[in-house]
């Protein structure tokens, strides 16, 4: 087994009084041991619905329908309610798209992490505490901080202190969704510093979920794109970011600056994302593309390998066959 | 602007038909897998219809004297006769009727001064606050039940207006306090501080925001109230401080008392208010049980979720895990 974890035909449906919306469709992908896949897409494309996927923290009315996510050769979508709690927060970890929300306001954030350290491990409080304070102290925080309550830190303390509970029981994988959205740049650049010299440190994977392209550029190892419940590009980060093949992809890239080189006119994509419930025949970007085909309002693509590591779902891109 | 005023006209004239479908469908996905709120909602019609059309459904006069004293339910007295002679049947109709009206009208009081007072003292805090919240307390630690005897044997032999009126001012404070904390906790958040922003005034405030908000705990210290006022007019009346000439649940189990009807063996005086009282309790219970799925939309279940238990059943079927 040389991948963390593996993701094979994954589908989530919403089941919604106007019809079943499918919001991950056919998605199949892999992390390996210390790799950073990066997940980018626009609002509402099912980023987030993967990574809930993956701990199996969807609650009606969404159902993971089809599709396995295999973790060390396990499957999670079959485990049972005690294998599942073991497998939470030891192996998998998440930070959450909120994280400032994700404390309980009225509980210290020494509380919080001991609370993390206890539920999973047989350690004293003493021991407990120790720990806590050394987790805070990897994050950047000071450990007499271990006292005081998520409104008396600001916001990137909160985030850092989400993240310490993450490490907490040094799991192998972190899934972060869009953990630094709520912050600005110098604190958002401040972290992920932070976060890679603990990866390097650690040697866990990261599952990293944003609409930052220009950051997914700079962190990710690998980066999919997903567009309407669909992965429609999975390669390198550079491969992705320099030479994008999906149109979506493409028209991503054009829609924002870049801070060298010379000013150019910017393109965003015209049009709206589909709606789920009337997915069209063919392919679900059609209408915004502008080079759609015949064959795109008749057939679904599906990602084809068009060098070595770069997939893209597209009638437009050859598929090459030896590599 | 034009657009928008546009839309609205096209979207009107098909509107009756679709409304009334719209409507029927929101009734459908309420009683739906709500087995609670079917039968509280049977029940409750069942026992209102027989109130409203009381005139229609009793067969004699229920205030003269139609029959010989105690006589057991037969054909022509379904459900027997009174020491007095008088048919219980019509009686615990017409009964209805007042009881309903006494416990409703009282209701409405009581909810409409606990939704005045504490959506204001929990809005605009401060000296309102301070104030209301002091009356508050005082009425709420009144014991209830012994102010409402001390009153109405006060004030002798009291109709049933009187008795409404003070079920209506003695049992609002509780809902008063629950309204009071909850408009305190929504005031908070930020869609009351972005509405604030936007320049709207204080009563769209109350009225559009916040109070849409407490529909459930209004609606279900509504019911709450309802059947503490049914109770209490019935405890009165038993005790004899109502008025025993009118006819009502609590005047009949009175007579009933009086004329010893369960030591001669005529327990059908004294059963048919009972059961009544009882069975329109419940469905008041039920109700209150089932409502807070209607108000709160994050709660709302429908049709579509017996289509997830399919799907996820099939899935797990798929998984091995059933």
């Amino acid at each position: 087994m040389s991948n963390l974890l593996e993701i094979n035909n994954l589908c989530v449906d919403y089941v919604s009084p106007n019809g079943v919306a499918r919001a991950v469709n056919n998605v199949s992908l892999s992390i390996a041991p210390g790799e950073t896949l990066g997940i980018a897409g626009e609002s509402g494309c099912g980023k987030s619905t993967l990574a809930f996927a993956i701990s199996r923290l969807h609650k009606a009315p969404a159902l993971i329908s089809e599709g396995e996510i295999i973790y060390n050769g396990q499957d999670v979508l079959k485990m049972n309610n005690k294998q599942l709690r073991d497998f939470r927060w030891n192996d998998v970890s998440v930070v959450f798209q909120s994280a400032m929300n994700s404390l309980n306001p009225v509980i210290t954030i020494g509380e919080q992490l001991t609370d993390v350290i206890m539920a999973h491990k047989k350690v004293s409080q003493k021991q407990a505490d120790e720990r806590a304070i050394e987790l805070l102290n990897i994050v950047g925080i000071h450990g007499d901080r271990l006292g005081s309550f998520p409104h008396q830190l600001s916001g990137g303390m909160r985030q850092r202190v989400v993240i310490a509970i993450a490490l907490a029981l040094e799991p192998k994988l972190i899934i972060m969704d869009e953990p630094t959205t709520a912050l600005d740049v110098v604190v958002e650049r401040e972290i992920l510093n932070e976060l890679y010299d603990l990866k390097t440190k650690f040697g866990f994977s990261i599952l990293f979920i944003s609409h930052d392209l220009s950051l997914m550029g700079e962190i990710a190892d690998r980066i999919g794109v997903m567009y309407a419940g669909n992965l429609i590009e999975l390669g390198e980060a550079k491969e992705v970011f320099g030479k994008p093949q999906h149109p979506y992809t493409k028209g991503l890239i054009a829609s924002f600056p870049t801070i060298h080189g010379p000013k150019e006119r910017l393109y965003g994509i015209p049009g709206n994302p589909v709606n789920l419930l009337e997915i069209p025949q063919g392919c679900n970007f059609q209408a915004r593309c502008g080079r759609c085909q015949d064959s795109c309002h008749q057939f679904e693509p599906s990602l084809k390998l068009t060098q070595k590591g770069h997939q893209v779902s597209c009638h437009l891109v050859e598929e090459v066959a030896a590599c | 602007m034009e657009k928008i005023m546009n839309n609205d006209l096209v979207l009107e004239p098909s509107s009756p038909l679709k409304k009334l479908k719209s409507l029927l469908k929101q009734c459908y996905a309420f009683f739906y897998g709500n087995p609670p709120a079917i039968i509280g909602g049977l029940l409750l019609s069942i026992v209102l219809a027989g109130a409203l059309f009381a005139p229609a459904l009793a067969t004699h006069n229920p205030e003269k004297r139609v029959a010989r004293p105690h006589v057991a339910p037969n054909a022509e007295h379904i459900m027997g006769s009174t020491r007095s002679g008088r048919d219980v049947y019509s009686q615990v109709l017409h009964g209805g009727r007042k009881s309903l009206s006494v416990a409703i009208s009282a209701g409405v009081i009581a909810m409409t001064l606990a939704v005045l007072v504490g959506v204001s003292s929990g809005y605009f805090g401060g000296k309102i606050d301070e104030r209301l919240n002091f009356l508050t307390n005082v009425f709420l630690v009144f014991p209830q039940l012994p102010l409402l005897i001390v009153l109405a044997a006060f004030l002798g032999q009291v109709g049933s207006l009187v008795i409404t009126i003070l079920l209506g001012v003695t049992s609002w404070p509780w809902g008063a306090r629950v309204i009071r904390a909850q408009t305190m906790a929504i005031r908070s958040k930020e869609f009351i501080i972005s509405a604030e922003v936007m320049g709207e005034s204080k009563w769209r405030i109350i009225l559009v925001e916040i109070l849409p908000n407490l529909v459930s705990i209004v609606f279900g210290g509504f019911l709450g109230a309802v059947l503490y006022a049914m109770g209490a007019e019935a405890g009165l009346g038993i005790l004899g401080l109502g008025d025993a000439t009118e006819v009502s649940w609590g005047s009949m189990l009175y007579w009933a008392q009086t004329s010893s009807a369960l030591y001669t063996g005529a327990w059908w005086e004294m059963m048919v208010p009972a059961i009544a009282l009882a069975i329109t309790g419940g469905a008041l219970a039920l109700i209150n049980m089932s409502i807070d799925q209607v108000s709160n939309p994050k709660l709302r279940t429908g049709p579509h979720m017996k289509l997830w238990r399919q799907l996820k059943k099939q899935a797990d079927i798929r998984r091995g895990l059933r």
